[in-house]
């Protein structure tokens, strides 16, 4: 059983405020949806939740069956997709892939890779540098990387982004899987979206 | 999932930087380039003049330095320019990524000495008295100027104005090994031994422990938001 726990989370970049007193639980088998007018701090919440940004105030606990889990203990356990984080676009999608498991200590299982390949619509790619990809196969070649070692927490900014309506329709089915027995975490004003959000985040500007 | 050892995943992240390296050569083109201009634009001015170990040494290091400052800072810049650092930075702890990059640069600036070094001899018609010394000092002094090098790239990668602050933070940092390493070049140019270039290399093996130990104690703040 996994948990993410926040409490009265602040962010101020210089005097700016951008939220404060977040408050949240999202465990295993749950989701939380992160809404809000653009500069509200979406992508900042998220990005404090998975680590890359400390917050200005409050505390954040990961826990995995109930043990504190700490920054240097989360990689393997933690998945983002967000428009902001990017592949090595100069690599081929192998090449990312096998870089992505082996630093993640998994062991590198070319089977899964083409299946996950084929699942997003990528059959035929895996050996064509990330350049040469459009945004929309980029977005869905973020998610076979945030999937792969098949994370107990995933995080998702703008689920579907640049996806087409075959694309969208996987996001779809894989957000209800994630959160039936993981966590799930979606930072979104789709209102096709937010209803995948068992507890929702309305965050002002 | 295993567990990986900090130097096992060091080595997967230096294996990607080389890989992303080998097929954008940036870096490679940047620090070769200049030291081979360097090279020629010396060895043209000074024509058939035979120079003294004095003035040999300091323009072997001058080159190794600039050269150097030119590339070295890539390993970080590019992940930022490229918007990777934060990929990373989700993939792996710190001390991993400082690690990896430092040991891309070691292997980096290495390359480039065995190239230049003895281009550098040839072309100036330099006789090296004691080459295990001066293989030594050049080797231990790379050690350093790597250090510094990774350290103050992971500094400037989150700035503007990079390629400028680059050299500047980096000259005051690297002068220990700027000094030791043209004194213990020209002693072992001149046929000076072991023990009489002793106290160079302890002050350039020292200075790189010290540079590591303080870029791993402090990467995690330099690359943390």
């Amino acid at each position: 059983m996994w948990t993410v726990e926040a409490t009265d989370i602040c962010q101020r970049f210089n005097r700016r405020l951008i939220f404060e007193k977040v408050s949240f639980t999202v465990s295993s088998g749950h989701s939380l949806v992160i809404s809000g007018p653009n500069g509200s701090g979406k992508t900042t919440l998220v990005k404090i939740i998975c680590q890359l940004l400390r917050p200005t105030a409050g505390r954040l606990l990961i826990k995995g069956d109930d043990k504190i889990v700490t920054p240097h203990e989360i990689y393997p356990y933690l998945g983002l997709v967000g428009p902001y984080l990017q592949l090595y676009t100069s690599l081929t999608a192998f090449e990312n892939y096998s870089f992505f498991s082996r630093i993640r200590g998994c062991t590198l299982d070319i089977p899964e890779f083409k299946s996950l390949m084929e699942r997003w619509g990528l059959k035929n790619r895996e050996f064509d540098e990330v350049r040469t990809f459009s945004s929309g196969m980029m977005q869905r070649l973020k998610y076979v990387m945030a999937i792969m070692h098949k994370p107990e927490i995933l995080l998702v900014d703008e689920p579907t982004a640049n996806l087409d309506e075959d694309g969208s329709e996987i996001v779809y089915e894989l957000m209800e899987s994630q959160k039936k027995d993981k966590v799930l975490i979606l930072a979104t004003n789709e209102p096709e979206e937010l209803k995948f959000g068992d507890e929702k985040i309305i965050l002002n500007s | 999932m295993k567990k990986l050892s900090l130097i096992h995943s060091a080595y997967i992240v230096f294996l990607k930087d080389l890989h992303v390296e080998f097929r954008s050569r940036y870096a490679v083109n940047a620090i070769f380039l200049f030291a081979i201009t360097t090279l020629t634009a010396i060895s043209f001015s000074m024509g058939p003049i035979r120079l003294r170990s004095e003035i040999l040494a300091p323009l072997l290091w001058i080159i190794l330095f600039f050269s150097s400052m030119s590339g070295l800072a890539h390993i970080f810049v590019r992940e930022e320019e490229q918007q990777t650092a934060d990929t990373l930075r989700l993939l792996t702890s710190p001390n991993v990524v400082f690690l990896g990059k430092w040991f891309f640069n070691m292997v980096l600036l290495f390359s480039l000495e065995i190239l230049i070094v003895p281009v550098f001899l040839a072309m100036m018609g330099a006789v090296v008295g004691s080459p295990g010394p001066f293989i030594v000092v050049i080797f231990i002094g790379s050690l350093g100027l790597a250090s510094v090098a990774t350290l103050i790239a992971a500094i400037i990668s989150q700035a503007s104005a990079k390629g400028a602050l680059f050299a500047v933070l980096a000259f005051p940092i690297s002068l220990p090994v700027l000094i030791s390493g043209i004194h213990g070049t020209q002693l072992s140019m001149n046929g000076g031994t072991f023990s009489e270039g002793m106290p160079d290399l302890q002050v350039l093996f020292s200075f790189s422990i010290v540079i590591l130990t303080l870029s791993l104690l402090l990467f995690e703040f330099i690359w943390r938001k």
